[in-house]
């Protein structure tokens, strides 16, 4: 499948601001299952920095805005072609020792409902295989999806506890069950292109992913109750939303900020 | 009753390297002993030298105690030390750069996986990253204890930012103008080399996109930091600026430091802050020190951090036990340094045999700095064992035990004249285009008689430390 980005985020302020500091990570990954065709990243009015590749594949890059900004608008264009790999992440070249992605975050909080849920699902499952399949089942059947029940800042645990959520949620609860049986996991984020089936889902997506030995990493996708496929366009991993947040940015001053983003994904026909 | 070492007599007799100091020490009449204290007392309070070394917190404007008898080593004896910290910072480095990389030590099963990637200075960030010359730890402080002539052991290593630095310059600064018939006596070996040998380690870890003579500065968090003072006492030593977060900023993938010239292009950052506080962007969201994008610019080869972030895992208390076998699996040499032995409660017999001989041992919190949270066995009330026994129960994972050192001592001034009081010993290496270290470091005290705990939020003080010349 060729798939075509154009994803444009802006922030503006209600009042002139000091410097703007973006850290993106809004480069699609290197594997099998991707290749880009064309791929461009920028910053309105804005100065790139160093850029580089982390330990875990991901390609980052910085950016700055002089004073006074009352708007960063970061544009991203491109062009990809993906292919289905049944969610494995095949040929991505990374250094991150598994062990390291089964820490707990703030975010992937495991309580005890958590855990309870993750006992219930890999019970009498003895493949890690198995047990990951398992456990984003039960994650898509215990968190509804319903957009606006939950904000950017809810924990994995919380999700659980109101039964509905955002794939963001689905991702958190789905990589904090995993960990809880001992099972490596990381977020990931990227786009989903819409089909018309009827499936929900939204086009700057989030999904996790989980560590089998003896296979590597592989993606699991509650929301839509599947494995990543030609459909998914990664970008990057990280410990939970935060890490993993395709823009991380800080604008010096007071004055409120106000979000727009708009995501349109669409199909070449071949 | 245990014996201790006396550093200075070996029965009645002076041991050879402090010959020099004996006829000084009879000779000095009392009131002018007093007098000198008072003299070295007022010169401290006046160079303002009033905090808490190893962020022990505490008072930050209390003055630690200087005791004006030295503390003094061989050129033999320190040779040796020389060659096992210089081994074991080579080792710390090895370790940093492979368990960032490929991790070959914990895939050819030496050290355990979980210890490294889960330990909480395990930084994800910046695996993957080479930083210049592969050095993640340049200054590398080892803490050392001596129990016999030529037995010491390692009590913990010290990867990120060492301090206390600053005392060992001053009190030898002090000594010399207090007493410079003892250095015109005594052939010393100097350690104001110091500065000059950090400034050159600094430098050459510049990153490769620097071009020319690098600029170097020591990042503080500021004046209410205890160890402002050794901040910009180094950084004027060094002849470099001493900057806040809000001094410096990220753009066009370099760091920038605000001058009243405009922007100065930064290659080299001594921080003195934590990993968790030098990005908002890449570490804790709500720091107001840091400086936004800095990671971004340090990953991408725009400036140099110094410690590496990440440096951390090395000094751990778990993987400490570990840092003999780094010796011989990075550098294929047996250990000249012997670490002490070490039980973790986290392991079952392990916790058992401690449970079972608390009061022999002393019990420290792994994560846990400054002689707070500890036990010493042998100097504590039934009581105390008994409440530590709890704690060690509840979580044992939280604790390791060692036995009990029979610590040396040195001769020390104190109310009733001169008399034995237990020294440890923290030296500084450098580790830059060389492995250095300037021949002295900073002893450490315990001033209450009997006591082996020599943090100075514990009553400790501080002596000069001489290496004599041969």
């Amino acid at each position: 499948m060729i798939l075509t980005v154009n994803h444009v985020t802006t922030y503006d302020y209600d009042a002139p601001m000091g410097a703007a500091v973006q850290s993106l990570r809004m480069f699609p990954s290197r594997f099998e299952g991707q290749r880009v065709i064309e791929w461009d990243v920028s910053v309105e009015g804005g100065l790139r920095g160093g850029s580089f590749r982390d330990g875990a594949g991901d390609r980052v890059e910085g950016w700055s805005i002089r004073p006074p900004v009352d708007e960063v608008a970061i544009t991203v264009k491109g062009q990809v072609e993906t292919f289905d790999t049944s969610g494995v992440l095949r040929g991505h070249r990374e250094l991150v020792h598994p062990m390291a992605y089964l820490r707990e975050t703030v975010a992937t909080w495991i309580d005890d409902s958590l855990a309870a849920l993750a006992e219930e699902a890999v019970a009498g499952a003895t493949e890690d295989l198995n047990r990951a399949h398992r456990l984003s089942a039960a994650i898509s059947e215990a968190i509804a999806y319903k957009p606006g029940a939950t904000h950017s800042h809810t924990t994995a645990a919380e999700a659980l506890a109101q039964g509905e959520g955002v794939c963001q949620d689905h991702a958190h609860a789905l990589v904090a069950v995993a960990r809880c049986v001992d099972l490596p996991a990381r977020y990931v984020s990227g786009y989903l292109f819409a089909t018309d089936d009827g499936t929900p889902h939204e086009a700057a997506h989030a999904w996790g992913e989980i560590w089998v030995a003896g296979i590597g990493w592989i993606g699991f996708d509650p929301a839509n109750k599947c494995c990543p496929d030609e459909r998914y366009i990664r970008l990057g991993s990280g410990l939970d939303a935060r890490e993993a947040a395709p823009i991380r940015g800080i604008t010096q001053g007071s004055g409120e900020e106000r979000l727009h983003v708009t995501v349109a994904l669409d199909q070449v026909q071949q | 009753m245990t014996e201790y070492f006396n550093e200075m007599f070996d029965g009645g007799k002076v041991r050879q390297p402090y010959n020099g100091l004996d006829g000084w020490m009879r000779e000095m009449p009392s009131e002018l002993r007093a007098m000198k204290q008072a003299e070295a007392e007022a010169l401290f309070r006046r160079i303002g030298i009033t905090f808490a070394v190893y962020g022990e917190g505490g008072d930050p404007d209390r003055l630690i105690p200087f005791d004006m008898f030295p503390r003094v080593f061989t050129q033999p004896e320190w040779r040796k030390l020389e060659r096992g910290i210089k081994q074991r910072a080579r080792a710390l480095n090895a370790f940093l750069l492979d368990v960032y990389g490929r991790g070959e030590i914990v895939r050819a099963g030496r050290i355990p996986a979980r210890l490294v990637y889960q330990n909480d200075a395990y930084e994800r960030a910046v695996s993957g990253f080479i930083p210049p010359r592969g050095i993640y730890s340049h200054i590398v402080g080892v803490d050392l204890v001596r129990t016999g002539p030529d037995q010491f052991y390692v009590l913990e290593d010290n990867c990120r930012t060492p301090s206390g630095v600053s005392y060992m310059l001053e009190n030898r600064e002090i000594m010399m103008r207090m007493f410079p018939q003892l250095f015109r006596e005594n052939r010393i070996e100097p350690v104001d080399g110091y500065s000059d040998a950090l400034r050159r380690t600094l430098a050459s870890v510049a990153p490769t996109k620097c071009e020319g003579e690098p600029t170097v500065a020591i990042l503080t968090p500021g004046h209410f930091n205890s160890a402002y003072y050794e901040h910009s006492f180094l950084a004027d030593l060094m002849g470099v600026e001493l900057v806040e977060g809000p001094d410096l900023f990220c753009e066009g993938g370099f760091c920038w430091m605000r001058t009243t010239e405009g922007p100065k292009k930064l290659d080299v950052i001594y921080r003195r802050i934590d990993d968790a506080f030098l990005d908002p962007l890449c570490f804790r969201p709500d720091s107001m020190l840091g400086i936004p994008g800095l990671m971004d610019v340090y990953r991408s080869g725009g400036v140099s951090i110094c410690s590496a972030p990440g440096a951390g895992v090395a000094d751990d208390k778990a993987i400490y036990t570990f840092v003999p076998e780094m010796v011989r699996f990075y550098l294929g040499e047996e250990p000249l340094l012997e670490n002490v032995p070490t039980w973790q409660c986290a392991k079952k017999d392990d916790c058992k045999y401690v449970l079972e001989n608390l009061s022999e041992l002393v019990v420290k919190e792994v994560h846990g700095s400054g002689g707070y949270g500890m036990l010493v066995g042998p100097k504590s009330t039934k009581e105390q064992i008994e409440n530590f026994r709890h704690k060690i129960e509840d979580n044992p994972e939280n604790y390791i035990a060692q036995p009990t050192l029979a610590l040396s001592t040195t001769p020390t001034f104190v109310e009733e004249g001169v008399a034995p009081r237990h020294v440890d010993l923290r030296p500084y290496c450098l580790v830059g285009e060389k492995v250095e270290l300037v021949p002295g470091g900073l002893t450490r005290v315990a001033l209450t008689e009997g006591s082996l705990v020599v943090n100075s939020s514990q009553g400790g003080g501080v002596k000069d430390t001489w290496v004599l010349a041969e």
